[in-house]
């Protein structure tokens, strides 16, 4: 039976930047050093007004068939994973199907994940090929937080930034993806979540009279605990790491590459300490673009493939944790 | 490790701050510079060098350094009992 292959990977990027000297002229108390050295991040990339993650995926998948020159009439998937759809109806698989111009026999499908969401993607595209059910996937993620950030929010201003990408996922007999394994806590959803939108808790007058001075927030505010966020990584990142290796029958020195979601640089140098993984085996990339939440994974395959850090004949160890909480990791060879 | 030592290794560990600002009876609050931050450093300082979770529960019961390291030592005995 295949696995699924990481096959091409393209990113895009909004056009506006926020560097950390914006960042200094907004917040008077910060510094650029104190920002790099909390974050790790020298700029983010913010989405233009009624631009939406679905366009920056768009943007992201027409670059992917064009330097891939992979036939679109070839893919029968279209999986799309953020946590800012177009509408509450249709999905905007559909809506990006149609705009892609992918032939009719595709199947699509959204599912809302944030920081985890690269890796949950993967696992659906690896059990759809391993069935039989597909042979070549596109799988867009993107995402815009920078749109639920409340303005006057420094700490969360610092970290995140938006980003689309595109990733063609085949059916390969000899590489690709192994085991996954999961985790969830949904009793710390409190700890990092968008509130003021969707069908629970709707954005009212109220809520936009609380943010008038906000454009009103009308889709949502980010709000997170960092100190609990972080808490959780450190206990639950590091046995899932053990757990992986061992559904997937390694050992740690069998992994050639550690390839993160990208949260903070400060939280990954953290987990590296104490998963006593050497730096030559560990990529940090989110300096150019922050925390874009389902998009950091393929934002640094794209850059660990083009500085040759990652390579063909790797076997790679994929981890994903965020919001939910929840978690995810998988091996696989490149 | 004694609370010197302690002292030491947190000293490099929060290299923004001024080392004589550092101190068991410093209410590390109060500390110039000071940020949500150094809360982080804190907890990945107790994870490493300790093995044990600091928690928000432990900032907020907490106000000097010594308070901590007192926290620390005793979550260490805790798992080692």
């Amino acid at each position: 039976m295949p696995n699924a292959y990481i096959r091409h990977v393209t990113t895009y990027l909004p056009d506006k930047v926020l560097t950390n000297w914006d960042l200094t002229q907004l917040f008077l108390q910060l510094s650029e050093v104190e920002i790099i050295k909390k974050t790790g991040v020298k700029k983010r990339h913010i989405a233009a007004e009624n631009e939406f993650p679905s366009d920056l995926c768009i943007q992201a998948a027409k670059n992917l068939f064009e330097e891939s020159e992979f036939e679109k009439d070839k893919i029968d998937f279209l999986l799309y994973c953020t946590e800012a759809l177009d509408y509450t109806a249709p999905a905007t698989s559909c809506v990006l199907h149609q705009r892609l111009g992918l032939r009719k026999q595709v199947g699509c499908l959204d599912f809302n994940y944030g920081c985890t969401g690269y890796v949950y993607g993967l696992s659906l595209a690896q059990a759809m090929i391993k069935s039989g059910m597909a042979r070549n996937i596109l799988f867009l993620a993107g995402e815009t937080p920078s749109i639920v950030l409340h303005p006057e929010d420094a700490e969360l201003r610092m970290l995140f930034g938006d980003a689309g990408t595109a990733t063609l996922i085949c059916a390969d007999e000899e590489k690709g993806m192994g085991q996954f394994v999961f985790g969830t806590d949904g009793s710390g959803d409190k700890h990092l979540n968008v509130n003021g939108a969707c069908m629970r808790q709707p954005v009212d007058e109220l809520w936009l009279e609380r943010y008038e001075n906000a454009n009103g927030m009308k889709y949502g505010r980010m709000v997170m605990n960092g100190t609990e966020v972080f808490l959780f990584t450190l206990r639950e990142v590091p046995p899932m790491i053990e757990q992986v290796l061992a559904k997937n029958e390694m050992q740690f020195d069998d992994i050639d590459l550690f390839l993160f979601h990208q949260p903070n640089a400060y939280l990954l140098e953290a987990l590296r300490k104490k998963l006593k993984i050497p730096e030559d085996k560990y990529f940090v990339y989110l300096e150019d673009t922050g925390n874009t939440a389902s998009a950091t994974i393929p934002i640094a395959w794209l850059e660990a493939q083009r500085r040759g850090v990652l390579k063909d004949g790797m076997t790679v160890l994929m981890a994903a944790f965020g919001i939910g909480l929840s978690w995810t990791a998988t091996i696989m060879k490149t | 490790m004694d609370i010197n030592e302690f002292l030491e290794k947190l000293r490099i560990e929060m290299d923004d701050i001024n080392p004589d600002h550092i101190q068991a009876e410093t209410v590390y609050r109060q500390v110039e510079n000071w940020s949500s931050m150094h809360a982080l450093v804190m907890i990945a300082f107790a994870d490493e060098h300790f093995g044990v979770a600091l928690n928000e529960q432990d900032f907020k019961n907490t106000t000097t350094v010594q308070e901590i390291y007192d926290i620390l030592v005793a979550k260490k005995a805790a798992i080692n009992a």
